[in-house]
């Protein structure tokens, strides 16, 4: 490579990290304001016009906080656990296009895209248990072995739902996948892996339902206990990144990327781009909305859910694609299936859990309507 | 620091402090814990102590009633009032109608904030962020509905022995229809945004067991003994105040579990609202204060008077020597009972269900105390 | 031989009517069947039944009085201790959820040496009470595994439920 390349190499990573501080910047000003809307309030409104400037504001009062770093914490692990997790999010943004052209908008579109992405999500997770255990501190040792459990059992769905996408679509190239995509895009086809990949994420980034590994009100912040200041914040921005990954993940790979469906873009790359920053705008919208929404689950709940019910439909998921694959059957054939499995699923589950309650509920107002009272009076 | 006398040493002691977003105060308890189960619950109280007991000894009757306002300080009226039905009995006051009826639309009301902070919390600590902040909508609308009859959101010392202290001011009756109203609306959101939402059943159905023996043996009282089935409110059991004039339902739970305790407390607040449209309706004119000299000294003996408070039952136990001070006044509080069941509770549980089962009891630190 | 005298409340106001509810005569006499080999004496002021019992009887009388299928009381209370000049007294109030009605057994204890017998056997809602009045009283119930204190902490020397601890005067620092 000349030195010509190598200078736009840099200019390129240099504005892609500009970019992704931007965009993290952003959704936390988006997640309070959305927050603030479901929980009746207004979010943050005082600094900066519409509470713009609220994430520098932040950002400037957790760099100026004192670094605490306890007595007994070992400091090479406590040191290099936040690099640890805060750098391969950044890394996988190097192949990840976010419009057609991708000498403009990926530094480097590898041929194996997909397999480069999802290898490097599962590095961060030695990073959380390093946290929890150079903190030194029992709710941070906790912390880090439910993250540890938590990650990894939902690494399984994300990686079987990526397979049956990469079955259908032949091809690991994301930008590929996404050009195949140009009719119809692959939700059509895998509702039910959409909806796999879409838990699954939310799973891995920690987000509610399945944020008990640093839930606040039971082990007060988990792995990230003993992080204070300008340590604390690089855990909280690799948080925001890896949502923003997993919302543009699921957009390349499930909702057509920068296609619009029945229109041709003629290869305008900044409406490609704007149509991909909007899809997963919309995708994080909704993540926003579990949380405002949803109590968080149990580890062992948690856990169980991933294995019995997730890892099991993600593998049926990669058959019945392979399958149909195989015998050249009408691809309509397998969101079909899809779709039965999951209706199927929804009403099984409701079955398990609400209808009971609902009963209990029903006797109890009718125990209260019919209050006995003791015999005696 | 724990009492057990042989420590495993398999099993971690993890302490939840005093100072812990979820324990509903400066409790402290120290969980042993073997991975994630829990093995032994040792709870640590005394932190709010200030000695309530031993102060009323010094202090005449009238000013008595606002330490009780702060014992159970999310339910100022109700501990007011067993107070002054207590002094009352003792001296064989009788007091007007029209008192009676505003210290029952205040028990209610007072009655239903404190179950929506409780509803509030109760998500708080399955992890869902906005059961708390509807929870606190309604009841700051309550609270400045307090405010305007007695002066003050929370320490009112509005009750006084023979009546209240003063009439209700003239806006009360449309800013209470109004108020009701929306209760009833943030009672069936809240009610819809968690109670059967499937993580959250899942966080509370079968956790926290007590069955009915266990309950009765261990003193449990209020929402908690009847979730386990059994049928105990002192408001229909053993009517005091003029209760029996006001037709409502009692909820009884079934099996004694974490939903069992916070549903039969979501269902009290619509019957908490039914009791104060009928009594809106039957409220007379009158007197609000009966003919007591302004120091009040009753006569010598002991009497013990008990209510429904939100958490339980209430008691309070006036030993009198015929002065103007108590001689003895001992308070039973009903989270201090409750809170005694924790560890059997706590079976079986895992870290995160400790801190959904003690949001469930429901406890005050300030009555537990004292 | 039992000794029982019925004694009506005098009190300001129900001087006009001497005759007592006849539930609670019904009641009383029911308890004298029930707990006629004790040495007791019952009163009644104001609807409660008091029960003056002597100090080594307690736990017997107490169990006669949860599991009689007459009495019932099967919710233990309050359990309070009162300084008097000459003694203490521990008053315990039971009630019953399923016959609805209450009792309130009173027992003298020793003003030097406060002693009694704990029914934490009988009811297990029995427990922090017993520890509050060992704490704030310094009451010793024989019999609980675990008298530490609940309210105080454990430094602290005294017993500040008595009447003869320097309320006013005590300083800490």
């Amino acid at each position: 490579m000349s030195i010509l390349d190598l200078f736009l190499l840099q200019i390129k990573i240099i504005a892609l990290f500009g970019g992704l501080t931007i965009v993290v910047l952003s959704l936390v000003w988006l997640e309070r304001r959305v927050l603030g809307k479901i929980q009746r309030r207004i979010g943050p409104n005082r600094v900066g016009p519409q509470g713009l400037l609220q994430p520098l504001a932040d950002g400037i009062k957790l760099l100026v906080k004192e670094d605490i770093i306890p007595e007994s914490a070992d400091k090479w692990i406590y040191w290099l656990a936040p690099i640890i997790v805060f750098v391969p999010p950044f890394v996988i943004w190097v192949t990840i296009p976010l419009a057609s052209d991708n000498s403009i908008l990926a530094v480097n579109n590898m041929h194996l895209g997909l397999l480069f992405v999802i290898a490097l999500t599962v590095v961060s997770i030695t990073g959380l248990v390093m946290a929890g255990w150079g903190s030194a501190n029992k709710y941070a040792i906790l912390g880090g072995l439910r993250s540890t459990a938590q990650l990894i059992s939902y690494e399984i769905p994300i990686i079987m739902v990526a397979i049956s996408v990469l079955i259908i679509c032949q091809t690991t190239d994301l930008k590929e996948i996404v050009d195949q995509q140009n009719v119809i895009p692959y939700v059509v086809y895998l509702p039910l892996g959409l909806l796999l990949f879409f838990i699954a994420g939310i799973a891995e980034v920690g987000r509610i339902p399945f944020d008990i590994y640093h839930a606040e009100s039971e082990i007060v912040g988990g792995p990230f206990v003993e992080y204070s200041g300008a340590h604390w914040s690089v855990f909280y921005l690799a948080e925001y990144i890896q949502t923003f990954t997993i919302a543009v993940l699921i957009t390349l790979l499930f909702l057509g990327g920068w296609h619009i469906p029945f229109i041709s873009l003629e290869e305008n790359i900044v409406l490609g781009f704007f149509v991909t920053i909007i899809k997963s705008y919309v995708v994080i919208l909704i993540i926003f909305w579990f949380r405002g929404t949803f109590p968080r689950m149990r580890i062992d709940q948690l856990m169980s859910f991933a294995w019995k019910v997730l890892i099991p439909l993600s593998f049926a998921n990669v058959i019945f694609s392979s399958i149909v694959i195989f015998y050249d059957i009408p691809l309509l054939v397998l969101s079909i299936i899809n779709i039965l499995i999951t209706v199927l699923m929804g009403y099984v589950l409701y079955n398990k859990f609400t209808t009971p309650a609902k009963i209990d509920a029903e006797e109890m107002l009718r125990k209260a309507r019919n209050y006995k009272l003791p015999e005696g009076i | 620091m724990t009492n057990q006398q042989s420590l495993n040493s398999v099993d971690m002691l993890l302490n939840m402090g005093p100072q812990h977003p979820s324990t509903h105060g400066v409790f402290r308890m120290v969980l042993q814990i073997d991975g994630e189960r829990v093995m032994d619950v040792e709870p640590y109280i005394g932190y709010l102590h200030r000695g309530s007991e031993k102060l009323s000894e010094g202090e005449q009757y009238a000013q008595i009633v606002t330490l009780f306002d702060r014992l159970d300080y999310l339910a100022n009226f109700n501990n007011e009032l067993v107070f002054c039905m207590a002094v009352e009995k003792l001296m064989g006051v009788e007091i007007p109608e029209r008192a009676e009826y505003i210290r029952v639309i205040l028990c209610e009301l007072n009655r239903i904030s404190s179950h929506f902070l409780f509803y509030g919390t109760m998500g708080m600590d399955a992890g869902a962020s906005t059961p708390i902040l509807y929870g606190f909508r309604d009841r700051e609308k309550i609270q400045s509905l307090f405010e305007s009859v007695s002066g003050a959101r929370m320490m009112h010392n509005y009750f006084r022995i023979g009546g209240v202290k003063e009439d209700l001011p003239s806006d009360f009756f449309e800013n209470i229809y109004w108020l009701l109203e929306e209760i009833k609306q943030g009672v069936d959101q809240a009610d819809s945004l968690l109670s059967f939402n499937e993580i959250f059943l899942n966080r509370t159905r079968n956790i926290g067991l007590i069955n009915t023996e266990d309950a009765i043996d261990f003193g449990l009282t209020g929402p908690n003994l009847r979730a386990s089935g059994v049928s105990y409110d002192l408001r229909k059991n053993d009517p005091y105040s003029i209760y029996d004039r006001f037709d409502f339902d009692i909820p009884v739970g079934d099996r004694g579990d974490v939903w069992d305790r916070y549903f039969v407390r979501i269902q009290e607040i619509r019957e908490s609202i039914k009791i104060i449209e009928q009594a809106l309706k039957q409220i007379p004119d009158g007197e609000i204060t009966a003919n007591v000299r302004r120091i009040a000294r009753p006569p010598e003996g002991d009497i013990f008077v008990h209510a429904e408070n939100p958490r339980g039952d209430f008691g309070v136990y006036l030993v009198s020597d015929g002065s103007d001070k108590p001689y003895r006044l001992k308070i039973r509080p009903p989270s201090f009972c409750n809170l005694m069941a924790l560890r059997h509770m706590m079976r079986n549980a895992y870290v995160s269900d400790s801190v959904m089962i003690l949001g469930s009891i429901d406890i005050v630190l300030g009555e537990v105390d004292r | 031989m039992a000794e029982e005298e019925i004694t009506e409340s005098v009190s300001e106001e129900e001087e006009v009517s001497e005759e007592l509810d006849p539930i609670i005569v019904e009641r009383i006499s029911i308890l004298e069947n029930i707990l006629s080999s004790y040495d007791i004496s019952i009163t009644s002021f104001l609807g409660e039944i008091n029960i003056h019992i002597g100090r080594t009887d307690i736990i017997d009388i107490l169990t006669i009085l949860k599991n009689s299928p007459e009495t019932l009381c099967n919710l233990f209370l309050c359990l309070s201790i009162v300084d008097y000049e000459d003694r203490f007294e521990a008053v315990y109030h039971l009630q019953s959820t399923t016959l609805n009605h209450r009792y309130v057994v009173k027992s003298s204890l020793d003003k030097d040496k406060p002693l009694i017998s704990s029914c934490i056997g009988l009811w297990k809602g029995s427990d922090w009470y017993e520890r509050e009045g060992h704490d704030l009283f310094g009451v010793i119930f024989e019999g609980h595994p675990n008298l530490s204190p609940l309210l105080l902490y454990e430094e602290f020397e005294g017993y500040p439920g008595r009447k003869d601890f320097p309320f006013n005067d005590y300083k800490e620092w």
